[in-house]
């Protein structure tokens, strides 16, 4: 008995529940799905838990920020960072990891990224301070690149970002965004006016 | 039960959960409301909410204190204004201050008309003289009305050359004395001149100076940064 009345197997039902509790703050995952999670984990202890348990402390002692570009990495520099063919002279300006890697996802883009690590907003107060601007007008002069790619949200902070950013570098390197439209597999009478007006001014000859 | 059906334009929203916002709005009869939009981080109401856009807005609340629920349809968008810099600034710098200077559910018919209308002219040929003016009826809306008519002194009409920082009432050269130097400089796009960025900059100085010192030592709060940018931006385009 402890004591506060409780035996130990109370104990060890405690902890299950605080860590289905846990869980349940992950994004994607409520009370009811955590718990199924936790079911799932604890019979496949050997083959699931103890595996993710380990890899779970191991990225979270080494994990920390690409201090070229702010990518997640578990070595100072990243991988994309340190593969010599990705200095192609294009840099690619993303909002956060999440963004760099859904680019990355798409294999579409062959440079290097940089994570500006949040946008302007009014509304939570995050001004140009608060961004890796600095950094970015830095790489743009040691790394020679010629090319500042956009991809930032096409939300109005998205948007209000990428254009202070493209006059801090103005002059530096040109600086292109990515184009807005009609999306893969959209039909028109689905898609909200605002799109369907970007996609007209961005019309291209066939 | 509270229930009521406006347009408005939306201010702000801000994820509430993972599915859900907390949506900002300004209306004609009801000022500025905030609820909750059931699913507004889904990628369906995504274009919807983003500031600037108009909407057909339904509210539900139990009670005046309760945060009640908006319920949203896009009825005019406002995206076009994402490609254009400075009257993309304008925009961030309208509704952040609407947010900053206007309590919660007070109507101000005559600033949400403006509202419309500058934010419909955003983009078009003198909108920042538009914007100008509506800082200025902002001002006035909030009970901090410039008085621009005529000299605080002497009581002229002609020959304004100053604002006092206190009171915001125009002098005259003559009027101002051997206090010249305390007082704000008037510039012409105050008094119905025309202007290009740069003169509008001088403008917003003005505004600004009181929107800082009147309304937001009465709030306890700093200028809104987004109105910090537009003014920089328009100074950067009125340099020679």
């Amino acid at each position: 008995m402890t004591g506060f009345g409780h035996n130990s197997e109370d104990e060890a039902e405690g902890r299950i529940e605080a860590l289905a509790e846990m869980m349940a703050r992950l994004p994607g995952l409520g009370p009811r799905s955590a718990r199924r999670a936790v079911l799932h984990m604890l019979q496949r202890r050997d083959l699931l838990m103890t595996p993710l348990a380990d890899a779970m402390h191991d990225v979270a002692a080494a994990a920390r920020e690409c201090v070229q570009c702010g990518n997640l990495s578990t070595a100072e520099t990243c991988a994309i960072c340190r593969e010599e063919r990705r200095a192609n002279g294009e840099i690619c300006v993303v909002e956060d990891v999440a963004s760099l890697w859904a680019m990355e996802r798409a294999g579409a883009f062959r440079g290097r990224y940089h994570v500006l690590g949040g946008l302007l907003s009014a509304l939570d107060n995050v001004g140009p301070d608060d961004l890796r601007i600095p950094r970015l007008r830095g790489r743009i002069a040691d790394e020679g690149v010629r090319e500042v790619i956009l991809a930032l949200p096409a939300t109005v902070d998205g948007q209000t970002t990428a254009h202070y950013v493209a006059d801090a570098v103005e002059g530096s390197a040109t600086v292109s965004t990515l184009a807005q439209g009609v999306p893969v597999g959209g039909e028109l009478d689905y898609l909200d006016d605002g799109t369907i007006g970007a996609a007209l001014r961005a019309r291209r000859s066939l | 039960m509270i229930e009521w059906r406006e347009e408005g334009v939306l201010l702000s929203a801000r994820p509430h959960g993972e599915a859900h916002s907390i949506a900002e709005a300004l209306t004609v009869g009801h000022g500025r409301v905030a609820g909750l939009v059931h699913g507004g981080q889904s990628r369906k109401k995504a274009a919807m909410m983003q500031p600037g856009t108009q909407l057909d807005l339904s509210f539900r609340a139990r009670s005046e204190d309760a945060l009640g629920t908006l319920s949203a349809e896009p009825m005019r968008s406002r995206a076009h204004l994402m490609g254009e810099r400075r009257p993309l600034a304008a925009l961030n710098a309208a509704t952040a201050l609407l947010r900053f200077a206007l309590p919660e559910g007070e109507a101000h018919p005559r600033l949400y008309r403006a509202t419309m209308r500058l934010l419909d002219g955003l983009g078009d040929a003198g909108w920042e003289l538009g914007y100008l003016e509506w800082e200025v009826l902002l001002l006035e809306e909030a009970g901090f009305a410039l008085d621009l008519s005529r000299c605080a002194v002497t009581g002229a009409t002609d020959g304004l050359a100053f604002v006092s920082p206190k009171t915001g009432r125009a002098v005259t050269e003559a009027g101002a004395g051997g206090y010249a130097g305390r007082l704000l400089p008037l510039p012409p796009v105050l008094r119905g001149g025309d202007g290009g960025p740069a003169e509008v900059a001088e403008g917003l100085r003005v505004t600004g100076h009181f929107l800082a010192r009147s309304l937001g030592a009465a709030l306890g709060r700093q200028l809104p940064e987004a109105r910090a940018r537009l003014l920089d931006a328009l100074e950067r385009d009125g340099r020679p």
